[in-house]
């Protein structure tokens, strides 16, 4: 602890342990995989079995393959004793009598099996490698592009942390198995059934005592699948946690330090690692008490039938040899199912992390791609925003919108304002479908939303935000991001015409300058010009704008105010500001109010008038130089 | 665009003095378990003490008393066999489980460790590695090591171990094929040692490409809500095809790497074993050798096949260790370029008058040529409130993060009361300043932990002072009231609820200094008037430094500071600088008719591809 160890712990009562505060329910930020009640638990083991199934699926003939070089392997290695013996047996006799050739058959034969034993060996890895990687490629590709599929509600709850952590310590426990578990699984049950079927045919009654043992063992089994399944269950929660607060920690750094947040950061990232310290010590007690348990159950029946057999050798039931090669073969039945019982547990941890995405591949995007969408109309039509009776609220019991109804026709450039927290967003958010309303329709070109394509819908309209996120990359790139198609001159001409060229020619490497994390080196008011730009660029017939000018200067800002004047001609436009000079430029101006239209008319009208805002205009007008 | 190509500024692929260096350098944190690793191993050897115990006793039995006809005899050698078969199942139960608490409490130390260092590295370190490539440190890396702590280190010297007494006892029996058997260590060292540095090298690059999917996939989840306005879900996941086809890749090459020399060493004692039997045939045929003493040599060397088959997998798990060690200790060798100095002061609260001074400041990231700020000068007076102007990318933002040193300055000094800023101690410094960045950082915690960030102790009372100040009484509105959970970065809040928060966060911890940038750039007028005349009073007798954009907020500041070029041109009222300053009145009147701007570019032609743009 550096910087930590100077600042006093915080005391004890303003600890609560509910740093993480009430969420509206506790498995708000969860996917279905996290529930803990058992229907569902059920339901999803189901899932992830059959999402295994569904992505091995392809790699079948790979998978034959695989299991006949792992015949062969076990085949050419099983000659090995068999040919030492005859060498042992045959061969010397012969020697002596001054005959090589059995000697040199032997030799041969040894040679080969251990060059086709070589040759399937890493056959068989080889391939098992590459089945295992692609399923893993295969898996984060999907849970990848599910999660881009889910819509912006649902990533609101489920943090970014989560998603984090789904895509790599998740799917790092699959890996684990991926990487060594399949061979031990295949080659410790083969031996298994291989030795119980000589076992059996050696001597039945000895067998049968032997055969004792598998109740115990099945029930030995049975109690850690079901208790290690829970406990990597909590393990991978845990470890979720621990990513979410580390995430978040190193994303706000700045925060962190200026408040001197550390020392209270590591209580709890202390508190989050140390959870899942003790719920993977659990988990790990678990296979340490199944795995000798195994070996005990071993180790005993081989003391029983030392002494059962033993004494039916006395009596006369049975000969020393089978004895003896019964004890030998018993050696080799248990010895895998030690093996197996690793595997075992790196099963149930994978099978947990499989639980996981399967879980986040199961939500079904409250905001759907439609089976049949409908097109667009081409021409002025495509622009007019229609919403009828459109009701809203992120939770059901506070409804932010209520009954709206609003007609924007094509071309018109609409300001939306209104006090914080009137819904202003709400509005803009709907439009732009990252929710749909709860009733009411929302409609383009007098298309409802739900019936297009998001394709279409993202081509038609681009919603800019005060949230400029920069893409690692180029500046360039981060323009071009609007329309990815677009040449480098097309992508110039996007940043002059929304007055962002001289800034960029000015950075270093002008527009093929890396933006760093998360656009570090470019301020505020930079990020959101290439913003701008950016939707520019894509030229779509709906620009919505929520305060996307809050944070630029006031020459700046002119700049882009004269940009859009020419920018929003032939488009509809949604422009939410707090500053009223955008909105003066528009053809018409609706004033929210929780919710509700409360005015509505051109701004040269509503100025005239005493409602709200007249007073506003007033207000800011005096704010002005 | 680029997948943030990994390990941040770490040279990749730098070669170390020695790779394993890094990962004997992790023994500290082994040290506090020596005493369980000691007893774990006694175990582990007893335990295989043990197991190879008992066949013998088996043998035992079917030579002696069953031979004999001896019923007593065969419960006793039975009974024997039992007791070792316990205490073989014994010994590994106490071996895996305190193995498994001490591996996990060193991970756990670590990555507390990790996250504490972290903490403490300055800005720069963080704006330079992406968060993802951190992440990856402190979940794969640390796994990789618990596993190498847990298990490969315990069959490295278990094995050792085992091979070794079966090569001395080989030895014994037969000094010439022993010999053999002995020199068959050759080819398999030559086999490891060539395995374990390509492996090196494949596991590391894996390890940093683990650490650049879970870059990209930081990345967007941050920038989620911008792509899904773009639609662009298609390009991203092209992007992070490519990213998981290189892990893939590299993944089969390892698989490759580690399937060619897993056969190699099966094959190696299997020849070994093959030029045994012959030679030892031979020599049996010659009289040298009995035929018991051959078969007896012949299962002895089978002891040896799991050993060295297993040895592949060690090495490939030591070497992951090796690079997983690497990596974390490249996070943990960094210095923290801001840190106390050694001799460095704290002040009190209660004596600190607030005169804040910048004398020929200058700053310039590093990596950057170009400086942002130049020979600086500023002073605030005890109580005083300035305000700081300037054109979009003059720096204004970056000389605020100057004052709670999230940056330290290239050139020059900033002084509080007349001490230098890097002679105080940082948690000092950092307690007397109070700062509301332009872009809130929320977490997703209790709107109250948000509140009390920096003052963990805070009342009820003064919460609810802070939150009235700055108009964030919405707070008590949420559905658990101070105690609901935030979204991510509070993204279910608006940009304007948000920024209330981050201001009565910053008034909270009653600063000697208050630092805020843009602070009301998201209220709307209404909203920003109640808060700007609550802060006035705050503002009264607190040292203030303010970035601002509009005219509006000016009326908070005492004296203007102009910024252009990395350096302050003018100070004054706000209606001096009006009266006297052309530039400054260009950057705030909302008249377009102002004349241009240094710096800012102008235009009156906005159409693509129109007239070039004026620059005075």
């Amino acid at each position: 602890m550096t910087a930590a160890s100077a600042v006093p712990e915080p005391p004890p009562e303003a600890d609560p342990a509910h740093w993480r505060g009430v969420a509206p329910d506790p498995n708000a930020d969860r996917s279905l995989a996290e529930d803990s009640d058992p229907a569902a638990v059920a339901r999803l083991r189901a899932r992830s079995r059959a999402l295994l199934a569904d992505v091995l699926r392809p790699h079948r003939a790979r998978l034959g393959t695989a299991v006949a070089l792992l015949l062969t392997q076990n085949a050419a290695a099983m000659s090995g004793p068999y040919l030492v013996m005859l060498g042992i047996d045959r061969a010397i006799e012969p020697l002596r009598a001054g005959e090589p050739g059995p000697l040199i058959a032997v030799a041969v034969s040894f040679a080969a099996a251990a060059g086709i034993e070589y040759a399937a060996r890493r056959g068989f890895l080889t391939i098992s490698a590459r089945i295992g990687q692609a399923v893993l490629l295969d898996l984060r590709r999907r849970v990848y592009a599910h999660f881009l599929h889910l819509p912006v509600a649902f990533h609101e709850r489920y943090t970014s942390g989560r998603m984090i952590s789904r895509l790599t310590s998740d799917i790092d426990s699959i890996a684990e198995l991926v990487d060594g578990g399949v061979e031990s699984l295949v080659m410790a049950a083969l031996t298994i059934v291989s030795v119980a079927g000589i076992l059996l045919w050696l001597d039945l009654p000895l067998a049968s005592v032997t055969l004792l043992a598998f109740p115990l063992l099945f029930w030995l089994s049975r109690w850690f699948a079901r208790a290690s399944a829970s406990a990597y269950r909590r393990t991978r929660e845990a470890m979720a946690l621990v990513i979410v607060h580390f995430v978040e920690s190193m994303r706000g750094i700045r925060a962190v330090q200026a408040y001197r947040r550390q020392a209270r950061n590591q209580h709890i990232f202390d508190s989050v690692n140390d959870d899942y310290r003790r719920s993977s010590r659990h988990a790990f007690h678990l296979i340490a008490t199944y795995s000798p348990g195994i070996k005990l159950i071993g180790n005993v029946t081989v003391a029983v039938v030392l002494c059962y057999g033993g004494a039916r050798v006395l009596g006369g039931d049975t000969g020393v040899g089978v004895l003896a090669a019964f004890l030998l073969y018993l050696r080799r039945f248990f010895e895998p199912m030690q093996e197996l019982s690793q595997f075992y547990n790196s099963l149930q941890s994978a099978t947990a992390g499989l639980e996981k995405l399967a879980g986040v591949l199961d939500e079904r995007p409250s905001v759907a791609e439609p089976t049949r969408p409908v097109p667009l109309p081409d021409g002025p039509a495509r622009g007019a925003v229609r919403f009828h009776g459109v009701s809203f609220g992120y939770r059901p019991d506070s409804p932010i919108l209520t009954e709206l109804d609003l007609a924007i026709p094509a071309g018109q450039t609409v300001a939306l304002i209104g006090p914080t927290g009137a819904g202003k967003s709400t509005v803009a958010k709907l439009l732009a479908r990252f929710h749909d309303p709860d009733s009411g329709t929302v409609t383009l070109g007098g298309v409802d939303l739900r019936e297009v394509a998001d394709a279409e819908l993202r081509r038609a309209m681009v919603l800019v935000t005060q949230e400029t996120h920069l893409y690692g990359g180029t500046v360039a790139d981060n323009i071009r991001f609007g329309r990815p198609d677009a040449d480098d001159a097309a992508v110039e001409a996007a940043a002059r015409a929304i007055g962002a060229h001289d800034f960029i020619s000015a950075l270093p490497d002008g527009y093929a300058t890396e933006v760093h994390r998360r656009g570090g080196r470019l301020s505020a008011g930079q990020r959101q010009l290439v913003a701008f730009a950016r939707a520019f660029l894509a030229d779509p017939a709906v620009l919505i704008l929520d305060e996307a000018t809050s944070s630029l200067d006031v020459p700046t800002e002119r700049l882009v105010q004269q940009a859009l004047g020419s920018i929003l001609r032939d488009r509809t436009a949604l422009v939410i500001a707090h500053r009223l000079s955008t909105v003066e430029t528009a053809d018409r101006v609706l004033v929210l109010d929780r919710g509700r239209i409360v005015e509505d008319g051109p701004p040269a009208e509503l100025i005239v008038g005493g409602g709200r805002y007249a007073d506003l205009h007033r207000q800011w007008r005096d704010s002005l130089l | 665009m680029a997948a943030g190509s990994g390990g941040g500024p770490a040279d990749r692929g730098e070669i170390r003095r020695h790779p394993l260096r890094n990962l004997w350098r992790l023994r500290r944190y082994l040290r506090p378990h020596a005493v369980e690793f000691g007893w774990l191993m006694l175990a582990g050897l007893a335990a295989t003490g043990a197991g190879i115990a008992v066949p013998l006793v088996a043998q035992r039995v079917v030579d002696g008393p069953v031979a004999r006809r001896d019923l007593t005899g065969l419960f006793l050698l039975a009974g024997l066999a039992l007791l070792l078969g316990l205490a073989e199942a014994l010994l590994i139960f106490i071996r895996r489980w305190v193995q498994s608490s001490s591996s996990v409490a060193m991970e756990a130390a670590i990555r507390t460790d990790v996250y504490a260092h972290l903490q403490g590295l300055s800005a720069s370190f963080h704006d330079r590695w992406p968060s993802g490539q951190l992440l990856s440190r402190i979940t794969s890396d640390l796994s990789v090591l618990r596993r190498f702590l847990s298990f490969g280190l315990f069959f490295l010297v278990l094995n050792l171990v085992t091979y070794l007494v079966v090569v001395v006892l080989l030895i014994r029996l037969h000094p010439a094929l022993g010999m053999l058997v002995a020199a068959s260590a050759v080819p398999l060292f030559l086999i490891a040692r060539r395995f374990g540095r390509h492996y090196h090298v494949a596991s590391r690059r894996m390890q940093d490409q683990q650490g650049d999917v879970a870059t990209l996939v930081e990345e967007t989840a941050q920038g989620l809500r911008t792509m899904k306005a773009y639609g662009r879900g298609p390009q991203l996941a092209a992007r992070f095809a490519a990213s998981t086809e290189a892990l893939h890749d590299t993944g089969i090459g390892k698989g490759r790497l580690l399937a060619r020399t897993s056969a190699l060493l099966d094959l190696v004692p299997n020849l070994t074993l093959g030029t045994v039997l012959v030679a030892g045939a031979a020599a049996v045929a010659g009289g040298r050798l009995t035929i018991g003493q051959l078969v007896a040599f012949v299962s002895l060397q089978l002891m040896l096949i799991w050993p060295v088959q297993s040895l592949g997998w060690i090495i490939a798990n030591g070497q992951e260790a090796a690079t997983a060690a690497d990596r974390i200790q490249e996070v943990l060798d960094t210095r923290p370029a801001i840190a106390d100095r050694p001799v460095a002061i704290a002040l009190v609260r209660s004596t600190v008058r607030g005169r804040l001074r910048f004398e020929g400041v200058g700053f310039r990231y590093p990596g950057s040529a170009v400086p942002v700020l130049r020979g600086l000068d500023l002073t605030v007076e005890p109580g005083e409130t300035v305000a700081v102007v300037g054109a979009t990318g003059s720096g204004k933002s970056t000389l605020l993060s100057l004052v709670p040193r999230l940056h330290d300055v290239s050139a020059g000094r900033i002084t509080l009361d007349g001490h230098d800023l890097r002679a105080l101690r940082l948690a000092s410094l950092r307690g007397l300043v109070g700062v509301a960045f332009e872009e809130p950082t929320l977490f997703s915690m209790s709107v109250w932990e948000n509140l009390t960030l920096g003052r963990p102790d805070a009342g009820e009372d003064e919460v609810r002072a802070a939150l009235a100040l700055a108009q964030a009484e919405f707070a008590y509105d949420l559905p658990w009231g101070l105690r609901t959970r935030l979204g991510e970065q509070g993204l279910s809040l608006s940009g304007g609820q948000r920024q209330r928060l981050a201001l009565a966060r910053a008034v909270l911890i009653r600063p000697a200094v208050l630092v805020l940038d843009d602070p009301l750039s998201a209220l709307d007028v209404h909203t920003e008037a109640l808060v700007e005349s609550a802060l006035k009073r705050v503002l009264r007798n607190t040292t203030a430094l303010l970035v601002v954009h509009r005219p509006s907020t000016i009326a908070l500041a005492d004296r203007v500071a102009l910024l252009e070029h990395g350096r302050i041109t003018a100070v004054g009222t706000h209606t001096e600088l009006l009266a006297g300053v052309p530039t400054y009145r260009g950057l705030l009147s909302a008249e377009p008719a102002a004349a241009s701007i240094a710096g800012t570019p102008t235009s009156t032609d906005p159409t693509p591809g129109g007239s070039p743009l004026v620059l005075s």
